[in-house]
């Protein structure tokens, strides 16, 4: 990514989604990790990881394809599709309440953004998890909106990546969330019988019915620097064998060694790597190669 | 209390036990006693059926759940003949949590992959108390896989609490063995008939769960977390647990109401461990009128069916 795009204004999605990432009004930030004091300016330029200790932190679904996608030509997918209260569930409070807040608490329909653009020049299709809307949880409406945006990608046989960052699937609507892993798995099969390539990028945190379908399903699976992934969480685990889990354990770099994952690409080299890496697998130019088409103009 | 009856069965269990007593007293033919146990076995069976008659999620859970209910084996032994156990994932081990095989179904050769819970302490302990690990879920694969290239319709038993959430589990990833058995089931050329038989827990029962027919016992509970889990996650008490099941909605009725459930099979008053055989024969029936139902559609409908069904999951009407 050139330096004119990382320091370009951000549009109003943007800091929308920046707000609704947790990050405090103010001039500066603690990072969660190693507790440096980052100034919040130099934080956005560094893609909002920590420039001391290369902490990843959690960003928004629209923060997300923004910094990944090329700025121009992007067209957002599945606007319509609303999350739906089959069940009428209530517990302490009605999940209709529930998800009414968590749309004016995010200005997001649901837990999934999905976009058509370019990446370095090439037609993509990107989804995205929105975490704080419901803990990134996949019910009907991210089933359906990621379905949507395969069946996109397969139409126009290009790449589709997936950006996770979810607790699993969402009890408020029980099996016909459990079935959400069926449907996603079963476009992606598509997909992979057509010859279209799918990347799984986890960021943290990926766990339970999103690991055990979409995530873990890709031509390549891919993490996030310090990323958590894995079907059950460390608490459950922990309850269940009754002894204290090992340093490290469900992170990126663990994935990496118990061959999980291909690689760990950090935030910063997302775009060149997944570029590269897909025209090698579409058996197109490496768009970064000197002499290919210019990184499309970044003041966008 | 007696543990061969649930706790909101023990009206029902002192009723059976007051006939016993009687008996061992009238053994020296006394008409009085023969009327009177007759006129308890009565009063039993009434009191059986105004109790089933409105059972909570909760209690549905229970019987799901009850330590007699049958399991994988229990049908497999009576519905099927010719039954051959194939051990292995061919990468790691034998996960004893699942037991797969072929075997016949009236004649014609099917695949057969169950998870059974295991009865008596031993054998839970093998078989991890019905939690496959990640080459559980392989061997299932390899045997589908088989199933497809030898034309055998697949017929899967439901029946775990859960996949195994352990270390060793997750260090061999079981999300992609559970992911990839979705993706591949979704495609299997061949017929795919899976019936919930006791507890259908999440991830791990969805694994072997993808079909062209889904079916419940009517006393079998199907979840996308134990209602334990849900309880302990909203009400941070699984004392909730009751309200947990209500309001997932984990019943047969409610899930043919939702359309994810085909067909409910019957069981006998009291649930299906008081009459295993009778059980076996509903669900035989079943999965023989649906074996010819599927079998008489060509294989790119059958495909399509099922593809279209699973596009359509949650969408609203």
């Amino acid at each position: 990514m050139s330096w004119l795009e990382r320091i370009k204004p951000k549009g109003p999605a943007a800091a929308k989604a920046e707000r609704s990432s947790g990050v405090p009004e103010g001039l500066w930030k603690k990072c969660p990790k190693c507790t440096a004091p980052l100034y919040r300016p130099e934080l956005e330029r560094n893609l909002d990881v920590c420039p001391k200790c290369d902490h990843h932190m959690r960003i928004g679904a629209r923060r997300r394809l923004d910094i990944f996608l090329d700025p121009q030509g992007r067209e957002e997918l599945a606007v319509d599709v609303e999350p739906v209260d089959q069940l009428k569930f209530k517990d302490v409070k009605k999940y209709r309440d529930r998800l009414a807040d968590a749309q004016k608490q995010t200005g997001e329909k649901d837990a999934l953004v999905a976009m058509q653009g370019t990446l370095h020049g090439n037609p993509i299709v990107a989804v995205a998890f929105e975490f704080s809307f419901h803990g990134g949880s996949m019910g009907y409406a991210v089933g359906e909106k990621f379905t949507r945006a395969a069946q996109r990608a397969l139409e126009l046989r290009c790449p589709l990546v997936c950006f996770s960052a979810t607790g699993g699937a969402r009890m408020q609507e029980a099996l016909i969330s459990l079935m959400q892993m069926a449907k996603t798995s079963a476009i992606l099969e598509r997909l992979k019988q057509s010859g279209v390539p799918y990347v799984s990028f986890m960021t943290d945190p990926v766990y339970g019915g999103v690991s055990a379908s979409l995530a873990m399903l890709g031509d390549l699976n891919v993490a996030e620097p310090g990323a958590r992934a894995g079907f059950a969480g460390p608490n459950i685990i922990e309850q269940t064998i009754r002894q204290k889990l090992p340093k490290g354990f469900q992170r990126s770099e663990f994935l990496l060694e118990h061959g999980h994952i291909d690689m760990i690409i950090a935030r910063a080299d997302m775009r060149a790597r997944l570029a590269q890496l897909l025209a090698k697998l579409q058996g197109l130019q490496n768009p970064l190669a000197d002499g290919a088409a210019a990184e499309p103009a970044s003041g966008g | 209390m007696n543990l061969n009856y649930l706790a909101f069965e023990q009206p029902i269990a002192e009723l059976e036990a007051k006939i016993e007593e009687l008996q061992l007293v009238g053994s020296d033919n006394d008409l009085n006693i023969a009327d009177e146990v007759a006129k308890l076995r009565a009063k039993s069976t009434k009191l059986t059926e105004s109790i089933y008659a409105k059972l909570s999620a909760w209690q549905i859970v229970q019987v799901a759940r009850h330590p007699q209910r049958p399991y994988a084996l229990d049908y497999i032994s009576r519905v099927f003949d010719d039954w051959d156990e194939l051990h292995g994932d061919r990468h790691f081990g034998d996960d004893r949590a699942i037991v797969a095989g072929i075997a016949r179904l009236d004649g014609r050769p099917v695949a057969v992959i169950g998870e059974e819970k295991g009865r008596g302490v031993s054998e839970k302990v093998k078989r991890n108390f019905g939690m496959p690990k990640p080459e559980g879920y392989r061997k299932a694969l390899r045997l589908m896989e088989m199933a497809e290239r030898f034309n055998m319709p697949v017929i899967t038993l439901i029946d775990t609490p859960g996949a195994y959430p352990g270390i060793d589990s997750e260090e061999r990833n079981i999300s992609e063995a559970i992911a990839r058995n979705l993706a591949v089931m979704s495609r299997l050329k061949t017929p795919i008939i899976c019936t919930v038989i006791g507890e259908g827990s999440s991830g791990g029962a969805l694994a072997i769960g993808v079909g062209d027919k889904i079916n419940m016992l009517q006393y079998a509970t199907y979840f996308v977390i134990s209602p334990e889990g849900c309880a302990n996650i909203i009400w941070k008490t699984s004392d909730k647990a009751p309200d947990a099941a209500e309001a997932m909605g984990v019943t047969s009725s409610n899930l043919q109401r939702l359309g994810i459930v085909d067909e409910t099979i019957a069981e006998p008053l009291g649930g299906a461990h008081r009459d295993i055989d009778a059980v076996a024969a509903t669900l035989k029936a079943t999965l023989i009128k649906q074996l010819a139902q599927l079998s008489a559609l060509p294989e790119e409908t059958l495909l399509e069916n099922r593809f279209q069904r699973l596009m359509g999951y949650g969408r609203p009407a």
